[in-house]
């Protein structure tokens, strides 16, 4: 018996450029928010950009986003709706407001579905919004997806890099691009980021301050953009894209 | 429609097979097709129809419908999945994802999401015959 679904995977991702998984050993660091505002600045520099959501259990760029009411059109496979501006997908289409309790493997086969009939066509970028830590999803896209990257998110708290060092460990190992780290809710001085992260020769892509407006702008696109946050995000991307140059699949 | 890309896979996949196995053509493709994601098996099989290539000009598809069959983990009930039970977009959300099933269905027994489906989720490529 074979699963047919995994031999279509990667003709279905052929056409795009780029694939930038965002992740982290820890929630709670800000992943999401920097996968959908990286999506959003990305496609407003004029590239073709997508978004996946594959924090199955707990998807929240719908939120970041505002989205609502939107199913995607079923032609030969499923097309994405678009987003302001993005090829939106997650799987809140189908689970709605309603709890998603999947264990690994239903979530590895959740996975493996919406890569197989998931229509991307043809993008600049496919971001992919990472659930936190180092388990089913992120294995199955090392193993699935052909010239993945990794843009990894920490926070300045040493507990938040010591899960982040071990899934550098992990994509060394299994030579996996690492674009860089971005480091998210910097609250004081600190260069024990910057270091640890130079000291490996891993791109140290910028800090972030903590902003206390972002809340604020979380279901507004518009609000969001406008955010020191964003502003961040937008001096950062101009490195996500060279090095993305540099490494297309 | 979301048939057509399953059967891309199923085509795809039988494609890398032969070639693994050295076969010039494909005389038959055994499918298994599991009642949770529901497919419409005519489109199914006419999308087989449409997406084969000359390896597969005399093929015939053999597909065998598996009764999808859930487990509680948490008491152990086994029961049936009756789509007739759903409400049509619960239908259509397993359908496209079957693992949706866990948002909407619960143990019959004892109410619990933490089931597993022990037989027939989705499409799966049992065999290939074919002559060298």
């Amino acid at each position: 018996m074979v699963d047919p679904r995994i031999a279509l995977i990667n003709e279905r991702l052929k056409e795009i450029n780029n694939i930038i998984a965002v992740s982290s050993g820890k929630g709670g660091v800000g992943k999401s928010l920097v996968a959908s505002t990286l999506a959003l600045t990305l496609a407003e520099k004029g590239y073709e950009v997508g978004l996946f959501d594959l924090d199955f259990t707990s998807p929240s760029t719908h939120l970041i986003l505002g989205v609502k009411g939107l199913t995607p059109k079923e032609d030969k496979g499923i097309v994405p709706p678009k987003v302001y501006g993005l090829k939106y997908m997650s799987i809140v289409y189908y689970s709605g407001e309603y709890a998603s309790p999947l264990r690994g493997a239903d979530i590895s086969n959740a996975l493996i579905e919406l890569l197989t009939v998931t229509r991307w066509e043809k993008l600049d970028f496919l971001i992919m919004d990472m659930p936190p830590g180092i388990s089913d999803a992120t294995l199955d896209l090392i193993r699935l997806v052909k010239g993945i990257k990794f843009l990894i998110v920490t926070t300045p708290s040493k507990l938040a890099f010591e899960t982040v060092r071990k899934l550098m460990n992990l994509l060394e190992e299994l030579r996996i691009p690492i674009i860089g780290i971005v480091e998210n809710m910097k609250i004081k001085d600190s260069q024990f980021i910057r270091q640890k992260t130079e000291n490996r020769e891993i791109p140290y892509l910028g800090e972030i301050p903590f902003d206390s407006y972002l809340e604020d702008a979380i279901g507004d696109v518009n609000r969001l953009l406008g955010t020191t946050f964003a502003k961040k995000i937008g001096e950062i991307v101009e490195k996500i894209v060279d090095f993305s140059v540099k490494n297309e699949r | 429609m979301h048939e057509w890309a399953l059967a891309e896979a199923v085509i795809s996949t039988a494609s890398q097979l032969a070639e693994k196995e050295g076969l010039k053509e494909i005389t038959e493709v055994k499918i298994r097709v599991g009642e949770l994601q529901q497919l419409e098996l005519d489109i199914f099989e006419f999308a087989l129809s449409q997406l084969k290539t000359d390896k597969f000009k005399n093929t015939k598809f053999n597909i065998e419908t598996v009764r999808a069959k859930l487990k509680c983990r948490v008491c152990g009930h086994q029961w049936l999945f009756r789509k007739d039970e759903l409400k049509e977009d619960v239908r259509e959300a397993i359908h496209f994802v079957p693992e949706i099933a866990h948002t909407y269905i619960k143990c019959p027994k004892c109410g619990s999401p933490d089931f597993e489906v022990v037989q027939g989720r989705g499409v799966w490529l049992e065999s290939i015959k074919g002559a060298k």
